[in-house]
């Protein structure tokens, strides 16, 4: 039993906007699988919530017209992870949302969930930064988007405004045609776990596969907010995809990055661990992409 | 206190059924208090050990974290709803059964719903992959070990394969 | 013969049907709920305590709060045997809620409710005051002059402290030529993590108090509560369902005082306390951290010369089963590997920390923990092979301890580990790993562990039972001895159909135990209870099946030497005719208008004796040194328990302890923040109990040589398996990458510490 104050339930995106308008102080409940815990450690007693769940229209995988795919934000990780459009474009993704907590996670758990709470060990977030994925919002205003980097303001904080919920999240063909990624979540254990540190990496090669066209890079655990590995990025791009390149884009990362120390790990062990990831990941992205390495 | 209540109609163990609900009330506070289907345990409450876990909709979910109106027109599966009408047991629980996979038994109704599903699927998994499908539930008592022969015997056994279930 | 046939378990439909009812399941919906209120500081005193706004909260019945604690009835919690001698008893250093505090999270007050929102709202709304004294978390440190003293009568916060002296230690140190190897290991606190949380309930009727409890010690809780409140003993009863898992935690008597109390200030009311997760890692039990400091002085040969142990186990704040454990590892130190000089002490330390209690394997998985690391260390200074080193080394056959008078009667130690070896291929493995270079190494390695069965001669131990034949020949048995998901009831009913001569299926054994019903008994603990029951049930059953042929003369007009029982049916021992079934004997004697008789037995059996029960374990690794990772390719145990009554349970029981062995050797901790003493990981995300995906294949193989002290050739098997399995990982490790780990858990995070000390990274 919770110690919820009122539950509002939406039947439709409008309906939602509308409950939320005349609710400011209510919080939005898609799966649960964050606010219900939030309610029962105290931090969210008492409160007031919108509940989603029920708008199936925010739920599924499509392609739109320009190729961009098309994530409803109530899709669950596992029916992401399952999904063909998904698994044949954006492979690193499916990886990514497979690792989340344990299957009865992935079932309950949404990716507008695992976005729109702002946390930075989210498994979803760092593939999404480091496919430039976009965020739709839809609110009182009308549908706005933007890139998900600029969605997180700071920890446990996004730009979602009142009466705004997030209705899809968009990877446009750009972003990821002709990538190969790799997501690699260090955590304590192999299931129900959050990250230590995540780490998603994605190349592009030139037609002879000899060549790192592009090299994107974020992390999730390695800042307050899931981040991208500009510096690193740069160190690689346009270069040869040789061992000493990725290892010169894996040092890269440390100018990136800046995780603190806390009881879960230490600053100098979370360091090390991303640098081995970066290496590892990006190694791992250039045999997806068909290419050889070169010492 | 609140004193919110909604009218929540929805299957359970394949029978239609219709209760007001208190819309505080978690899915297994409902199948436990109002339901009387005490299978499904309370092991963390925060969806982290699986004892509360029920098919919806044929998959599996943490019922401690799963809002009990949002079963509203679902169809839910516990524990009690896999014995035949005469208490014939299914396959997989005869299986946990032979394979010794019960000890205290507190976190083996969630294990088996688990099982339900994966066996459902009708699919071959590998070894990893059911250990992955499993991982939503901690047992203490059996390392895994008489769990995972169980899941992986009767899988055989459905895909018709008894010679290979022999070497489980 | 039942006894060494896989039987299938006497509680698996029920638990497969989802049928099966603990605690909470029994509960009556009407009952009020009771929750805690912890300190939130590490340690000081409560000042006073602001329950008005709790106590407008609709919904609540009442707050108590520690000042309500008029009556200071100070109650012991160990679930050890009574002793009437005052000496010998456990220490009473708890109250129902305390105004002193000892550890971040006691209990200072707590909230009745009429339904478990309001209590929490409840809760969140007292305000405490506190005066806050300084507080220490190591015991070494809690040791030093000046540390926070937590109680007055134990100077330097020492519980106990025990020695143990043999030979001259510092006279054969002084030998040419010897080599000394010395190491300190540290184990870390851990919890139980039963699937079911602690709870209870109370509701009284006339002037008694029904407990009921998911509890391993019934008749241990019926005395603690009668303490804890000041009442006879008899006037509470006390119930335990099906467990979900105890492992010793509910070895110890936890909120059932509290709840009883509670209860009893509610004009008796039915009040249901259930620990949430978050508080049962807190506030019920934990494992014993220990630290241990062993120095060995090696003769060239590979022999033992002197051997030094210092012991300081963390108790936490209160008593419990305070300095048994300690002792009981360090009681194997001498035994395991003999030595002629020998100085032993252990140190048992209050400290401002959750509460260590009993845990599967009570010190011994620390002891073997630091026993074992060392060992693979003096081994590798003698560039000696570890196997052969514990070969020359291990209890020899015919070893005898004066103490307990338990004799190794088998070369038990050398047929584990050849087995062992075989199974994991050790020979080949451990050469085919040597010298590896790459990012990625293997590794295989071992340990052996010490344990003994039972408590006796340290506490009583003694096993009521209980058989009543029904109409149709079935019976009931019950017993003192607990079960708590181990099997214990199937390894019951299959002895019973022994030896009185009854089908496995005409044998109920009453699972939930009464204590105005059930026999008396101390509970389920020290791995005692097949082998404890196995004196009574062998001798109630002797006693029934004589009854039974004595009236079985009466109808037959044979003479009772000549009848025998079996299968169900009274033979004609001379020619092996059946002569009637016993269901129909019962039925005469229950209605009979000449000679009507209730055939039933039961007695008490005095156990003064007690059993080694020896084994192994073998690991393969893989380590990943650039990532900081182990994993566990294959693990087998293997065991000498004696008979064996069950053999698929008793492979079930080894699975589970080797789990729990995995956990403790590779991932789990609890921690707590030094500087304010608060717990940081009660919970099962933060707190890494190993998942399904970080088990490997689990291999349980036993060597059975019959015990001849126990009345079915069976020994001790529940905690066993969890006490070797770290340290085999960790020489497992050893050989991978050629670094000791001495600091248990050996998780990412030190092995990092340790990699890079050693230039790996």
């Amino acid at each position: 039993m919770y110690d919820i104050k009122a539950l509002y339930e939406a039947a439709s995106v409008p309906h939602a906007i509308a409950l939320l308008t005349e609710h400011p102080q209510a919080r939005i409940i898609a799966g649960g699988s964050d606010v219900l815990i939030q309610i029962r450690s105290g931090k969210l007693a008492g409160a007031e919530l919108v509940s989603i769940y029920a708008l199936d229209e925010l739920r599924g995988v499509s392609l739109e017209a320009d190729g961009a795919i098309r994530i409803g934000s109530l899709t669950s990780f596992s029916h992401i992870a399952r999904d063909p459009i998904i698994r044949a474009r954006i492979g690193a993704l499916a990886q990514a949302v497979d690792m989340v907590g344990g299957p009865q996670i992935r079932n309950i758990g949404t990716i507008g969930g695992n976005t729109c709470n702002g946390v930075t060990s989210a498994d979803s977030a760092s593939t999404l930064l480091a496919w430039d994925a976009l965020v739709e919002l839809t609110g009182p205003q009308g549908v706005r988007r933007l890139p998900i980097g600029d969605f997180y303001i700071r920890a446990g904080q996004v730009d979602l405004r009142p009466g705004e919920i997030q209705t899809a999240i968009l990877i446009p063909q750009a972003a990821y045609q002709g990538y190969q990624g790799y997501y690699i979540k260090y955590a304590m254990r192999e299931a129900m776990d959050i990250a230590t540190t995540g780490c998603s990496v994605n190349v592009k090669l030139s037609a002879d596969k000899k060549t790192m066209e592009d090299v994107r890079a974020a992390f999730g655990v390695a800042g307050p907010v899931p981040l991208r590995a500009p510096a690193a990025e740069a160190l690689a791009r346009g270069k040869p995809a040789a061992a000493a390149h990725i290892r010169a884009f894996a040092q890269g990362v440390l100018q990136d990055i800046h995780p603190r120390d806390s009881w879960r790990a230490s600053k100098d062990f979370r360091q090390h661990i991303a640098v081995v990831m970066a290496q590892r990941a990006l190694t791992q992205s250039i045999r997806l992409a068909g290419g050889d390495i070169h010492e | 206190m609140s004193s919110q209540y909604k009218l929540v109609r929805c299957t359970i163990n394949g029978k239609s059924v219709e209760k007001m609900v208190d819309v505080r009330a978690s899915l297994t506070d409902m199948l436990r208090d109002d339901y009387r289907l005490t299978s499904v345990k309370k092991g963390c409450e925060v969806g982290e050990c699986g004892a509360c876990t029920v098919l919806i909709d044929g998959e599996c979910f943490n019922s401690c974290i799963y809002l009990a109106v949002w079963a509203q027109g679902k169809e839910i599966l516990t524990l009690e709803g896999l014995a035949g009408p005469n208490g014939e047991l299914s396959d997989i629980q005869q299986a946990f059964i032979d394979e010794a996979a019960v000890q205290c038994g507190f976190c083996t109704p969630g294990f088996i719903m688990s099982a339900t599903e994966i066996l459902a699927s009708g699919r071959e998994y590998t070894d990893e992959e059911i250990r992955k499908q499993m991982s939503g539930h901690l047992c203490r008592c059996t390392g895994y070990e008489n769990i995972f022969r169980a899941v992986k015997k009767t899988m055989l056994r459905r895909l018709g394969k008894d010679d290979q279930a022999g070497l489980v | 013969m039942y006894v060494g046939q896989k039987a299938t378990r006497v509680d698996a439909y029920d638990k497969v049907l989802g049928r099966a009812k603990y605690t909470d399941d029994l509960c009556d919906k009407g009952a009020y709920v009771a929750q805690v209120l912890h300190a939130t500081i590490a340690n000081g005193l409560v000042k006073s305590i602001d329950t008005s706004r709790a106590q407008a909260i609709p919904g609540v019945v009442k707050v108590f709060t520690c000042f309500d604690v008029k009556e200071k009835h100070f109650f012991p919690t160990a679930g050890h045997p009574w002793s009437t001698d005052p000496g010998h008893q456990d220490v009473a250093d708890r109250l129902v809620l305390t105004q002193r505090v000892r550890f971040y999270g006691d209990d200072i007050a707590a909230v009745v409710a009429e339904d478990p929102v309001s209590a929490a709202q409840a809760l969140a709304a007292i305000q405490v005051e506190y005066e806050e004294y300084p507080f220490v978390l190591d015991p070494q440190k809690a040791m030093e002059e000046g540390a926070p003293l937590l109680h007055e009568n134990y100077p330097g916060n020492i519980l106990s402290h025990t020695s143990i002296r043999k030979g001259d230690y510092q006279a054969a140190i002084r030998q040419e030529g010897l080599v000394k190897v010395e190491g300190w290991y540290d184990t870390p606190t851990v919890q139980h993590c039963h699937l079911e949380n602690f709870i209870c309930f109370a509701e009284m009727t006339g002037d008694r108090i029904r407990v009921v409890t998911s509890t391993q010690i019934p008749h241990i809780v019926r005395r603690v509560v009668g303490q804890a409140l000041g009442i006879p003993w008899g006037r509470v009863q006390v119930i335990k369902p099906y467990i979900g898992g105890g492992f010793g935690n509910k070895q110890d008597v936890l909120y059932e005082p509290l709840c009883a109390w509670l209860c009893m200030n509610l004009g008796g009311h039915l009040v249901k306390l259930d620990v949430p997760r978050e508080d049962t890692f807190v506030s019920t039990r934990v494992r014993h951290a220990i630290r241990s400091h062993i120095v060995s002085w090696v003769r060239p040969d590979g022999t033992y010369a002197a051997r030094k142990l210092e012991v300081f186990s963390n108790q936490g704040a209160y008593a419990s089963h305070g300095h048994s454990i300690a002792a009981k590892g360090m009681g194997a130190f001498p035994q395991l590997y003999p030595c002629e000089n020998v100085e032993c002490d252990a140190y048992t330390v209050f400290t401002n920390q959750s509460v260590a209690g009993a845990m599967r394997g009570y010190g011994i998985p620390q002891a073997m923990w630091a026993v074992e690391c060392h060992t693979e260390e003096v081994a590798a200074r003698l560039g000696m092979d570890p196997i052969e080193f514990r070969r020359k080394n291990l209890m020899p056959v015919g070893y005898v301890d004066p103490f307990s008078k338990n004799e190794l009667y088998s070369d038990t130690f050398n047929q584990c580990m050849d087995k062992g070896m075989e199974a994991i291929g050790y020979r080949e493995k451990y050469r085919a790993y040597q010298g590896q270079k790459g990012e990625v190494r293997r590794g295989v390695g071992m340990a052996v562990f010490w344990y003994n069965t039972a408590v006796w001669p340290i506490s009583l131990e003694t096993s009521s039972c209980r058989m009543v034949l029904n109409q149709d020949g079935s019976l009931q048995v019950q017993l003192g001895e607990t079960e708590i998901g181990q099997g214990a009831d199937t390894a019951f009913a299959q002895m019973t159909a022994d030896v009185v001569g009854v089908p496995l299926d005409q044998v109920h054994v009453v699972s939930c135990q009464d204590t105005d019903v059930t026999p008396f008994g101390t509970g389920a603990y020290a791995s005692r209870q097949t082998y404890t029951a196995g004196f009574s049930i062998r001798q109630t059953g002797q006693l029934l099946k004589e009854r039974i042929l004595a009236y079985a003369q009466e109808l037959t007009r044979m003479p009772a030497y000549n009848l025998e029982l079996r299968e169900g049916n009274i033979l004609r021992a001379t020619d092996g005719r059946v002569l009637m079934s016993l269901g129909q004997l019962a039925t005469q004697a229950l209605y009979s208008l000449t000679n009507s008789q209730h055939l039933t037995a039961e007695s008490t059996a005095q156990i003064k004796s007690n059993a080694y029960s020896f084994g192994c374990t073998f690991a393969q690794v893989e380590v990943d040194i650039p990532l900081c990772k182990v994993k566990l390719l294959d693990l087998v145990n293997v065991h000498d328990a004696g008979t064996l009554i069950n053999p698929a349970l008793a492979e079930a029981q080894v699975h589970g302890g080797m789990s729990m062995g995995i956990g403790y050797g590779l991932s789990e901790r609890m921690l707590f923040d030094p500087r304010t003493g608060r717990p940081l990981n009660n919970n099962l995300l933060d707190y890494k109990l190993s998942t399904f995906m970080d088990h490997p294949r689990l291999r349980a193989l036993f060597v059975e040589n019959p015990e001849p002290t126990s009345a079915f050739g069976t020994k001790g098997l529940g905690e066993p398996p969890t006490c070797s399995v770290a340290p085999a990982i960790r020489n497992a490790i050893y050989h991978a990458t050629g670094v000791f780990v001495n600091e248990a858990p050996m998780t990412p995070h030190s092995l990092f510490r340790r990699f890079k000390e050693e230039g790996l990274l």
